[in-house]
């Protein structure tokens, strides 16, 4: 096979480019994560990460828009009763426990709070992170409380809050296929669970992460980019149970 | 998750498995992305050699398959453009060239995400295989066609394959577009946060300038695939009844589903499928460009109408998915919008097509091979959109659609246009991927062979549909008209016997100099762009140590006043006149 | 090689604009109302997209010729481009598609837009897989009523398209394998499908649509030539779909009338 990238080429082996001593001058630019000493460029990264973010955000609400808009349309459109060859409007408002949807909500959101407690935390952490390698400098005993973990058990609490209110939904007669309406409730609960999911596991990431001692400023990128996914998760979930609700 | 910023903090992989196999290294995955279009290309055209036989002798026992009975010949139809369209057409020419190419040509040391951008590669990797995996599952591939139409989709009694076989080909389109959605975001990502000092977005070259509108396509219209591939499985498989109707009747059998709407899958599949052709096309089109503008020692004819020209088809691209439904029962009114802006689209493309000519006019023209290539796509994509303002018009669409004009049309510009897009990047980038050119001659013989052989089958197509033959039925004996059609439909065939043969010569030419090519320069061609200023092949971290800085625009070839025909984009600043 | 491009580009213009002006390979005649209209049309876009496309290929395949490298002589025309030329080449193309598009508009708004007049023949398709059936109403103008359950395809006739025979409207429907239509009577057409999506397609009405479960698509046209006319499905619809083909018979209105009479007399 053809060599697609001779290691012998690079000079600087530790750090890839740019840093160090005996480097030749460069125009250090926009392309790079380092900064001027050898440590890398948390700022910069963080920015990118969430810029990724963001832009990740815009694909899962297309995904959503999709969903709405089939719900829209599949609401208003009558269907063919073929007996009769006429258009009928079948659409049954799903009888919904509003209670339990609203303590899952509550749960939800108390849970963002908690995600932004944290992520203000390992902010902190990371911001004091260089003055702790001073010679001499004590910030005395380490005590964080764990947001991130309470975050998580909230997190794992509105989803069996969800389990339960399927179980309710199904218990009032309403199942998946029982009706188109009752099809969205699921299908929309169930793919936002489902990216609650992937958040709880980023969560889960960040924590063992923070187990095996892992550079503050890179946990701390890791935290806030999950705190933002967690955020807007909570507002996807407020979007969804209003238009379930209303667009009954 | 977009936790790797790290982009070069660790020294370069070593050992077989992370250096080739799993490689964060965006020049690794841009070559295995390109072997598996390659792949992925290999079994498109065997399925077509299969699909060309049987039109014309439907009763021929072939060795190993036997006889190709008409559901086998509608599943070989069905997977040939679903493999076509997703693992060559969107997967070389963006996240082949583009995850190569892109942080090099923006002067980045690697994509935004390398870490996603691994996962990106290999979930496609797993996408296909689910989607090989089709054809071996009882009941065999499904027969519903690349467009996967609900009720035909949606019910497993409608025919063959579409048990399990269905349910693997919807599996594998959702796994590509989890794929297809990272990929987008490290673009654009990559785009807006990596460019080297002096790289505003006014001077990247055109392939990035296509690189960067087809992920923000992607990122907006995979998603809804996704949701409709969701909704299809769930009707399939779980009773829901999204797109399928009551009251229907399935070979005497009664079907349980009630109220959906087979229009609704519809919207969904095209509102992705037109922004796909989109992204099918747009980096050919870069390619094409560049290319032109480095053979003909010329800046690109008016960079910025070229730059506004993408951005426009771009978005015009997501206002017109309703052409694919003049004859679809949708209202006579919203045809009339949509027709209206699909001529609108037609306007950019026009423009890219006299700025194309307008670079090579009064130009220096050489005529190494990834400019013939690139001549081919002008004159191929001239051609397949030509035949577009028929088929938007639907007072037109009423004869056209489900005909072989519609079936000429794209494949003249996706299936030809766009390949050739991919010869030419092939081509021209090749001296800087392997170290070696390709061979000359081989690359000549090859491109006149394509040329002709597709033009000899994709051209009639036209006059085909013209008379009314309709697409995607496996034999024309059974309607009067259409069998009179055979003869031009025999003379296709053994067009494409010719120009898939000569595709061997492709394929030799780039195993074989791989090898044994000549040693390459670290710019042969003479060209502008940041890939030629660095080594061959391109370092770890691309540049060696250190970040370009970019002092000119990407196309200063033949500036009056400067010591030779080019200006590398890295060259001090002030080196010849009109430095943009 | 700038030669070699310029003759292989020029030969495979001429050729394939040869076969389209020699319509060797054509539309059908055209047998219905509509057709003049939509011909025209054809013919007018036929005519701007074929001086295009002449024009544009003969420029490429002229333009690599004549600016080849012809060594240290040649000289090149460093230039970023023309913006004049660019807002002039916009602008006409754009007039141009739009334009074109409008024309034609017309004569899609009088074929959709409004729907079939007082006094049309009533007939419905019924699309299944694999064939075609058509009811005609009868002499009380109502379709009698069908149900899914009724289906059965392989008894033909009045049970493929689940006729209920309960229903007093449904006495005297009509259904037959075969189209009919009298000569220069608008035909007022109901589209349904029993199990996925078919598309009628009869190229010499120049008439094509979709026929959707769950959907019941009224559509227009007028034959106005007697003779056969071959349909086809025109939307893939499994694996009878090349053999799911019809025939309309457009005939004189008293052969019209006599058929119907004795397929109502068989029904007795």
């Amino acid at each position: 096979m053809a060599t697609l990238s001779p290691t012998a080429a690079i000079k600087y082996p530790q750090t890839g480019r740019g840093g160090g001593a005996g480097v030749p001058p460069t125009f250090s630019g926009g392309g790079g994560d380092r900064g001027d000493s050898n440590s890398p460029n948390y700022g910069e990264r963080l920015r990118r990460a969430r810029l990724g973010i963001t832009i990740a955000f815009v694909a899962i609400t297309m995904l959503f828009v999709s969903f709405t808009s089939a719900y829209i349309v599949r609401k208003g459109l009558p269907s063919l009763d073929v007996s009769t060859s006429t258009y009928v409007h079948e659409w049954i408002p799903v009888n919904l426990p509003f209670v339990l949807l609203a303590i899952n909500t509550l749960i939800l959101l108390v849970s963002s709070v908690t995600m932004e407690l944290a992520r203000r935390q390992i902010t902190r952490q990371a911001a004091l992170a260089p003055v702790k390698s001073i010679p001499g400098v004590s910030l005395g005993p380490e005590k964080h409380f764990p947001w991130l973990g309470i975050t998580v058990v909230l997190g794992l609490g509105f989803l069996i809050g969800q389990w339960e209110a399927w179980q309710e939904l199904a218990a009032r007669g309403f199942y998946l296929a029982t009706s188109a309406s009752s099809s969205f409730v699921y299908l929309l609960t169930g793919m936002h669970a489902a990216h609650l999911i992937g958040g709880i596991i980023a969560l889960l990431y960040a924590a063992v992460t923070s187990l095996r001692d892992r550079p503050v400023e890179a946990r701390r990128i890791v935290v806030d980019v999950t705190a933002w996914y967690w955020h807007f998760m909570a507002l996807l979930w407020i979007y969804i149970f209003g238009l379930i609700a209303i667009a009954r | 998750m977009a936790t790797s910023g790290v982009t070069h903090a660790h020294a370069a992989p070593q050992g077989f498995i992370r250096k080739y196999i799993f490689s964060l290294d965006h020049k690794v995955i841009g070559i295995q992305y390109f072997f598996l279009a390659l792949a992925a290309v290999f079994v498109g055209m065997f399925l077509s050699l299969l699909m060309r036989i049987h039109l014309i002798w439907p009763a021929a026992q072939l060795p190993i398959f036997g006889d190709i009975k008409p559901e086998t010949y509608l599943t070989l139809l069905t997977m040939h453009g679903t493999i076509m369209v997703f693992f060559v057409l969107t997967t070389a020419p963006q996240s082949g060239f583009g995850n190569y190419f892109l942080p090099i040509q923006i002067g980045a040391p690697d994509m935004a995400f390398p870490t996603l951008n691994m996962l990106s590669f290999w979930t496609t990797f797993v996408a296909f295989v689910v989607m090989i995996a089709a054809f071996f599952v009882e009941g065999g591939a499904p027969l519903h066609g690349w467009t996967g139409y609900a009720p035909l989709s949606a019910l497993q009694g409608a025919g063959p394959g579409e048990q399990l076989g269905a349910d693997l080909w919807i599996t594998s389109i959702a796994i590509f577009c989890a794929a297809s959605l990272m990929g987008a975001l490290n673009f654009i990502t990559t785009i807006l946060d990596l460019r080297a000092k002096g790289m505003t977005l006014m001077r990247m070259p055109l392939t990035c300038w296509a690189w960067f509108v087809t992920a923000i396509l992607g990122l907006l219209a995979f998603g809804v695939l996704l949701a409709a591939g969701i909704l299809l499985l769930m009707d399939r498989n779980l009773g829901t009844s999204f797109f399928v109707p009551g009251g229907l009747s399935i070979t005497g059998n009664l079907v349980k589903h009630n109220g959906g709407s087979p229009l609704l899958w519809q919207h969904l599949f095209w509102f992705f499928g037109h922004p796909e052709v989109y992204i099918a096309i747009l980096p050919g089109m870069g390619v094409a460009s560049q290319l032109l503008s480095t053979f003909s020692r010329k800046p690109i004819f008016g960079y910025k109408a070229m730059v506004y020209a993408i951005m426009a088809i771009g978005l015009l691209g997501f206002v017109v998915w309703g052409h694919h439904m003049f004859m679809s029962g949708m209202s006579p009114y919203s045809a009339f919008a949509f027709s209206i802006m699909t001529m609108a689209i037609g306007v950019p493309s026009a423009i890219k097509t006299f700025n194309w000519l307008g670079t090579i006019y009064k130009g220096r023209v050489k005529f190494d091979s990834p400019m013939l290539y690139a001549i081919g796509f002008v004159s191929l994509f001239v051609s397949g959109g030509l035949s577009g303002p028929f088929l938007a018009q639907p007072v037109l669409d009423i004869q056209l659609h489900d005909t072989y004009f519609v079936v000429g049309h794209f494949h003249l510009i996706m299936g030809v246009a766009a390949i050739f897009g991919m010869f030419a990047g092939t081509c021209y980038w090749f001296p800087k991927m392997f170290g070696r050119m390709m061979n000359e001659r081989l690359g000549q013989i090859h491109f006149f062979i394509t040329l002709i052989g597709t033009y000899a089958i994709f051209m009639p197509m036209h006059y085909l549909g013209m008379a009314g033959q309709t697409r995607r039925y496996s034999q024309f004996t059974e309607v009067a008209y259409q069998t009179k059609l055979i003869p031009l439909q025999t003379f296709m065939t053994y067009a494409a016997f010719v120009t898939i043969g000569a595709q061997a010569i492709f394929v030799f030419n780039l195993f074989w100099s791989m090898w044994k090519g000549p040693k390459a320069s670290d710019n042969p061609w003479n060209s502008t762009t940041l890939e030629w200023t660095t080594a061959t092949p391109p370092p770890h971290d691309n540049f060696g140590g250190h970040t370009p800085v970019v002092n000119h625009g990407p196309y200063e070839y033949s500036v009056p006043g400067a010591p030779r025909d080019f200006i590398m984009q890295t060259d001090p600043a002030g080196v010849g006149t009109g430095a943009h | 090689m700038g030669l070699a491009l310029l003759l292989v580009i020029w030969l495979i213009t001429f050729f394939s604009t040869y076969f389209f002006v020699a319509k060797t390979w054509w539309l059908p005649a055209g047998a219905a109302a509509a057709a003049p209209w939509i011909d025209h049309q054809f013919a007018l876009t036929f005519v701007l997209m074929g001086i295009i496309f002449v024009a544009a290929q003969a420029a490429l395949g002229w333009v690599v010729w004549k600016y080849r490298d012809q060594g240290a002589a040649t000289k090149v025309d460093y230039s970023h481009g023309n913006t004049k030329l660019e807002l002039i080449w916009t602008t006409l193309t754009a007039v141009l598609f739009v334009g074109l598009n409008l024309m034609g508009s017309h004569v899609w708004a009088s074929e959709r837009f409004e729907p079939a007049h007082e006094g049309s023949v009533k007939v419905e398709a019924t699309g299944l897989q694999f064939a075609w059936y058509f009811r005609y109403p009868g002499m009380d103008n109502t379709y009698g009523r069908t149900k899914p359950e009724l289906i059965d395809a392989s008894a033909g006739g009045d049970a493929a398209v689940g006729l209920d025979t309960t229903d007093p409207a449904a006495k005297d429907d009509v259904v037959s394998g075969t189209m009919y239509l009298p000569v220069n009577r608008e035909a007022d057409l109901t589209l349904r499908a029993q199990d996925v999506i078919h598309s009628l397609f009869i190229p010499s009405m120049r008439f094509k649509q979709d026929a959707v479960p769950g959907l019941i698509i009224h559509m227009h046209f007028t034959p106005t030539e007697t003779g056969d006319y071959e349909i086809a499905c025109a939307e893939l619809c499994g694996l009878g779909h090349y053999k799911m083909h019809g025939m309309l018979k457009v005939v004189s209105q008293l052969d019209f009338d006599k058929w119907l009479a004795s397929k109502e007399a068989e029904k007795q």
